[in-house]
């Protein structure tokens, strides 16, 4: 289990070393070494194609690597798929609440589906509803929700177990300022009383500069550095942006590359939250 | 095991509720065995071209347009999973801790359920038809688990080739190329007997034939099963564990 004995694993979250994933001649992710601490919220950029995505697949075991290992709350990811999903929740980059279901039938979805006993259910799912502010809205059509409530459903679908960790791919993608807010405000409040590590992917500054503990910038499946918002940027001197690092660092500008299927999902994404 | 039948279940629930809620589909896919039934049914027993021994044609082919109706709404199932894929459903489905095996089989079951409204369906138009239809209890309790284990194997194939294909548009491509030769090389609408040899060697290792088969016997008077029924479900339920095995391979491969 140990495949790193000088780490010590039991107080990272997340641990890889050299975590390689190649699809076809192109290496999406390229002997990456992550370590992120208990308790942390981990920003992870970089242009679109640079390996976001593909990380954190690997880490939530929806891909497998190509070589290297990875860690996840204390497991294995090639090892222990099966400990590692129990220990994780995770929030795709699409809308992946069914809108044909209502809020509570969603959630007891993951209820069930997480095997939580039939006698706890119906309170966590009210407290985490609770925390979501959805309580209101419990028995409508998630269909009829605007993208902000969509989001907060999601996450509360996430969090219903209690994972030690979530993962979270752009979880403020489409969503207008306001509903940005919350769901930050949520996410620091899931950090604050649940403990709980998080890792997102985001192309938004805004969101890495004040919602991140530290960050890390992907360019082409390496990373090219990793620190806190506020080192970054006094690296490169005084008066620089995040946007200067992550031009800096991303090769470019942040929206210049990007498959066409992975525009039109985002796109696709933005509109049916907006 | 428990566990297995317990998440099987929770995607069935989902799927039920689902159709529930909004039956236009169940509506839709229902007016073309109505059509069958009544138009070319009628026309063709009319016609009495079509020799099928002491059976009239009508009774002949109820079961084989029962069996039909199951085949083409379950052999779609998998553009409803390209279309969570798209969603985000499936990636959010296989990070849960779920057995693999239970999201396969909680999705083939819920096909069943809808296979068995069809069956509904038919069973009222065959009795307006006067088609001698077996109305003993067990008998339609068969019936229904033949079109349960029906729509599980039709399903579970239609979610493999969606496991295959990815994408929306070959899926509808591949659908539509599969589907008419498999009813058409079946014993669906004209038996065995008069297919030419090439035929009868496709028909003879087509699942339908044998979901034909069976329900021709339970469902009608007079009908009889020419394999027997140990070898009807025999054959089908090897080939849904065979499909179902490939399919727990294959659906993880969605995500990526």
């Amino acid at each position: 289990m140990d495949s790193n004995p000088t780490d010590t694993p039991a107080k990272l979250a997340i641990n890889t070393v050299a975590l390689t994933r190649r699809f076809g001649n192109l290496t999406a992710v390229d002997h990456i070494d992550l370590h992120i601490p208990y308790g942390e919220i981990f920003g992870l950029l970089g242009a679109n194609g640079a390996g976001k995505s593909t990380m954190i697949k690997m880490l939530t075991t929806l891909v497998t690597p190509t070589s290297g290992s990875a860690e996840v709350g204390g497991y294995d990811i090639i090892k222990s798929p099966a400990e590692v999903r129990r220990s994780i929740g995770y929030v795709s980059q699409m809308v992946s609440a069914d809108g044909a279901l209502t809020a509570y039938e969603n959630l007891q979805l993951s209820a069930r589906l997480y095997g939580l006993p039939r006698a706890e259910r119906s309170t966590r799912i009210h407290d985490a509803l609770e925390l979501m502010g959805l309580t209101d809205s419990a028995r409508k059509l998630v269909k009829t929700y605007s993208g902000g409530m969509v989001r907060r459903l999601e996450l509360a679908q996430a969090m219903l177990h209690r994972p030690k960790i979530l993962f979270l791919d752009e979880p403020t993608i489409g969503l207008d300022p306001v509903a940005r807010h919350t769901v930050w405000d949520r996410l620091r409040v899931l950090k604050r009383d649940f403990g709980m590590t998080v890792l997102l992917t985001t192309h938004d500054m805004e969101e890495a500069e004040t919602l991140c503990d530290e960050l890390a910038i992907l360019h082409t499946g390496k990373i090219s550095v990793v620190g806190i918002p506020a080192a970054l940027r006094a690296g490169l001197g005084a008066e620089t942006t995040l946007d200067d690092v992550f031009a800096h660092y991303a090769g470019g500008l942040i929206h210049e590359s990007g498959s066409f299927s992975e525009i039109a999902q985002t796109r696709r994404t933005a509109r049916r939250l907006g | 095991m428990k566990r297995f039948i317990l998440e099987s279940a929770a995607i069935v629930d989902v799927e039920l509720i689902k159709l529930v809620r909004d039956p236009t589909e169940i509506i839709s896919r229902a007016i073309q065995p109505v059509l069958w039934l009544v138009v070319f049914g009628q026309v063709l027993a009319q016609a009495r071209g079509i020799h099928t021994g002491q059976m009239n044609y009508l009774d002949f082919i109820t079961p084989g347009i029962l069996a039909q109706s199951v085949l083409f709404s379950a052999i779609f199932y998998g553009i409803a999973v390209i279309w969570e894929r798209d969603l985000g459903v499936v990636n959010k489905l296989l990070v849960s801790p779920a057995l693999r095996s239970s999201l396969v089989f909680g999705k083939a079951f819920a096909a069943g359920f809808r296979g068995m409204l069809q069956a509904l369906v038919i069973y009222i138009v065959a009795l307006v038809l006067h088609v001698s239809v077996r109305l003993d209890p067990l008998a339609i309790v068969a019936v229904l688990a033949s079109v349960m284990l029906g729509s599980a194997i039709f399903s579970t194939f239609s979610l493999i080739i969606a496991c295959v294909v990815k994408t929306r548009e070959r899926f509808m491509g591949i659908g539509q190329l599969l589907t008419m030769p498999m009813f058409f090389a079946s014993n669906a609408i004209y038996p065995l007997d008069l297919m030419p040899g090439w035929l009868r060697i496709i028909a003879q290792i087509n699942p339908l034939t044998y979901l034909i088969d069976a329900l021709r016997g339970l469902m009608i008077t007079g009908g009889e099963s020419v394999h027997g029924y140990l070898v009807d479900f025999t054959v089908m339920l090897g080939v849904f564990l065979a499909l179902l095995l490939i399919a727990v391979r294959l659906y993880p491969k969605l995500a990526e």
